[in-house]
């Protein structure tokens, strides 16, 4: 520090000179804040007795654009290079938060406004901001950018190696969960939801991470998966077991159907028309009403059943029930914890004929064609036949998923159908990771669990969705989990033969 | 001499505008022939016309005693032809290996471990980045590397697509010696499509030079390397 006065002008110019402009662009910022949210936050109209009425949020507003900001600043003061001064900024506002969080009362230092409504989301943002100032710390202290990123690889190497681990500790974890006390009734009814996620997650994981085909009608096979067990219990009277292999074939028929019309399309064009096979399907169902009862549904699907024997107080005549058979008094848990397992068993089903399929011949090859279709052709590879069982198989998967859902509901209608179901179980595969099984799990929990786990954030839930989007993509781009494990052994003896004299050489 | 590959009259369009004037050429059993010629003389569109895409609009394409003109790519492939196309196109993210194995799709596993033994002797650096993935390599041994993975389908015509684009000389000179000894010890045809006339000539028992989609000039490398034409357009001049 130099010997000036504060005041002194010769000192001031500089700070004045750097300050200015990102004082502007925030003050833009701001403006463009104000502008946003003065109409669609500052005024809403309430249906009173007396007619509708408009009811202003300026304070709202307020908070809003103040945010804005002051994020601003301190984004550009980050980006700038002056990693302290947008530490002060964001650390300022984290500990004012935090204060204000923390000290509930009428006087004082309790009066400190909260800009949300909500304390849950106030927490969130101060954890964001706690965060945020935390890595400007580390920074600060590494003092280079290129640390942190050595840090990351090696992080991310270990985590690799553990991977395997991780699994096997998740499907032990998975395996005894229900016997836990936290496991009520609750717990499991999402633990089941999530599981489903993940199955229907990796079932198209095989179509999205592996070949590379972009569907976004994925859910077209899960209502057709659905309804096809629900038709056939309906007019066959066939049982969830009987039904499921019908179901699997039904769908992955459907899936070699899409297949045939969109082998020649890619990408967006491929998204595009799955899009439109997704809603086709869902428009029959609502139409064909004589046939799939429309818009009202099908009700009155059977439960599955534990070898033959069903999940109820009473015993119908002649029959014995799970509880009475096993001599338990009856829980209504019990069949909740059996729906768990099936459909625990089911996604690892799918999980294992996946990574095995992986290493087989025709999973390579959809692995390649994603990579390069033409290098395949060149390579004697049929790209019609390897796509078509990548769309038979993972339909398949979303098939079986779709009967667990109609056993497990009991009833179905069109309405479980939309695009946004689609558009969920992509997320989850984009959100964990093309080709990533382990990434599914994470995302379905991300994506599925916690929204359920926080019922009281139900508002913002599309938009902690949308930041989530953006965080990953800045931060990890790929998908949470990005890694692709080479599959070494494709050929029996591979790995005995030769792995060993060439280790070390990678 | 028996005849390979046999071209006869071969037109091939891109849409309306048309690549390949009625070319006719001949591969005979054992040797390694070469096209040369320059940018967009439509070399490359022969090879792929050969593969079947583009299929050629009208002439016939006969390799052993078999057309096959108008069969799908994947279908020739399966003929014991092989191919190295232009840029490589290795997959990136897969290793060394996967790239190997994919190479072997249509062999199946039971030759695999004799075959592989046989790339690496040929390209010794491959066996050593064998884990690493295929984007990773250097261009010469993505070079290399796309020539394995031709191989792993025991081809008995195998197709170069300019092998030395875009590599450092002194590896150009390490692969043209292996399709050497990719010709001599496997007593395997060759077809080469190269801009680098002069390594391509010394190479090649038979070249043809092509000229906007035409076949100009025929004869043994030698010949054509004395040529004073070829000399002139594509040994001394531009190049």
């Amino acid at each position: 520090m130099r010997q000036t006065s504060l005041f002194d002008p010769a000192f001031l110019r500089p700070i004045l000179a750097f300050l200015r402009p990102i004082l502007i662009d925030a003050a833009k910022a701001a403006g463009i804040a104000t502008l946003l949210t003065v109409f669609m936050v500052g005024i809403r109209t309430v249906d009173n007795p007396q007619g509708l009425q408009a009811e202003y949020r300026f304070d709202d507003v307020f908070t809003a654009v103040a945010i804005v900001f002051f994020g601003r600043i301190a984004l550009s003061l980050l980006s700038g290079g002056r990693v302290l001064a947008g530490l002060v900024v964001v650390g300022g506002f984290s500990a004012w938060m935090l204060i204000a969080l923390l000290t509930v009362g009428e006087t004082g230092i309790g009066l400190l406004p909260k800009p949300f409504a909500s304390t849950v989301v106030c927490w969130i943002v101060t954890l964001a901001a706690i965060g945020f100032s935390l890595r400007g710390f580390f920074l600060l202290t590494r003092g280079d950018k290129g640390a942190p990123a050595v840090f990351k690889e090696e992080g991310a190497l270990s985590l690799r190696r553990m991977t395997p681990w991780i699994g096997a500790a998740l499907i032990l974890f998975a395996f005894v969960m229900p016997w836990f006390d936290f496991a009520n009734r609750r717990i499991m009814d999402m633990a089941v939801l999530v599981l489903t996620y993940v199955m229907l997650g990796w079932g198209l994981n095989i179509v999205v991470g592996l070949a590379g085909l972009l569907d976004l009608g994925y859910v077209a096979f899960y209502a057709v998966g659905a309804y096809t067990f629900a038709l056939t219990s309906f007019y066959f009277d066939l049982g969830f077991w009987v039904a499921l292999p019908v179901c699997g074939a039904m769908t992955a028929f459907f899936g070699v159907m899409l297949g045939f019309p969109v082998l020649r399309l890619r990408g967006d064009y491929l998204a595009i028309v799955t899009l439109g096979f997704g809603e086709i399907i869902r428009v029959i169902l609502i139409n064909w009403w004589w046939f799939t009862g429309g818009p009202d549904g099908i009700r009155g699907i059977p439960r599955p059943t534990f070898f033959g024997m069903e999940f109820r107080r009473k015993p119908r005549e002649g029959e014995e029930t799970f509880h009475s058979f096993f001599d338990l008094d009856y829980s209504s848990v019990d069949r909740i914890v059996y729906l768990y397992y099936i459909i625990l068993l089911l996604a690892l089903i799918t999980n294992l004929f996946t990574m095995r399929m992986r290493r087989l011949p025709v999973g390579r090859a959809w692995e390649a064609l994603r990579e390069d279709e033409v290098a395949c052709r060149a390579l004697g590879i049929n790209p019609v036949n390897t796509k078509l069982t990548a769309f038979g198989l993972g339909a398949m998967f979303g098939g079986f998923a779709g009967c667990f859902f109609a056993a497990r509901q009991g009833f179905i209608s069109p309405e479980s159908f939309t695009f946004i179901e689609s558009a969920v179980i992509l997320a989850i595969v984009v959100l964990g990771g093309l080709g990533s099984q382990i990434g599914v799990v994470i995302a379905s929990i991300l994506l599925i669990g916690v929204p359920e786990l926080f019922r009281e954030l139900q508002e913002y839930r599309m938009l902690a969705f949308g930041g989530g989007m953006v965080l990953v993509m800045v931060w990890r781009p790929r998908g949470l989990l990005s890694h692709r494990d080479p599959t070494v052994r494709l050929f029996k003896g591979r790995r005995t033969k030769s792995a060993r004299p060439s280790e070390g050489t990678a | 001499m028996n005849k390979v590959l046999t071209i006869e009259n071969v037109q091939t369009f891109y849409g309306h505008i048309q690549a390949l004037h009625g070319v006719s050429l001949d591969v005979d059993e054992g040797e390694i022939a070469t096209l040369i010629g320059a940018n967009g003389a439509g070399k490359s569109t022969l090879l792929m016309t050969i593969c079947g895409d583009p299929q050629a609009r009208s002439g016939r394409i006969v390799y052993k005693g078999e057309e096959i003109t108008g069969k799908p790519t994947y279908e020739i492939m399966r003929m014991g032809i092989a191919q190295s196309p232009e840029g490589r196109r290795i997959f990136p993210r897969m290793t060394v290996l996967e790239n190997l194995q994919i190479g072997a799709t249509i062999l199946g596993p039971d030759r695999f471990e004799e075959d592989l033994a046989k790339v690496y002797e040929l390209f010794p650096i491959l066996k050593e980045r064998e884990r690493q993935r295929g984007g990773t390599l250097s261009g010469g041994e993505q070079q290399m590397l796309a020539i394995g993975r031709a191989l792993m389908s025991r081809p008995r015509l195998l197709l170069l697509d300019e092998p030395s684009l875009g590599i450092a000389p002194l590896i150009v000179k390490r692969i043209f010696e292996a399709i050497r000894r990719i010709n001599e010890e496997e007593k395997m045809t060759i077809f080469l499509v190269e801009q680098n006339a002069h390594h391509a000539l010394r190479l090649a028992h038979r070249g043809y030079v092509m000229v906007n989609g035409r076949i100009q000039l025929t004869g043994s490398g030698r010949d054509l390397l004395a040529n004073p034409e070829v000399r002139a357009a594509y040994l001394e001049g531009g190049r």
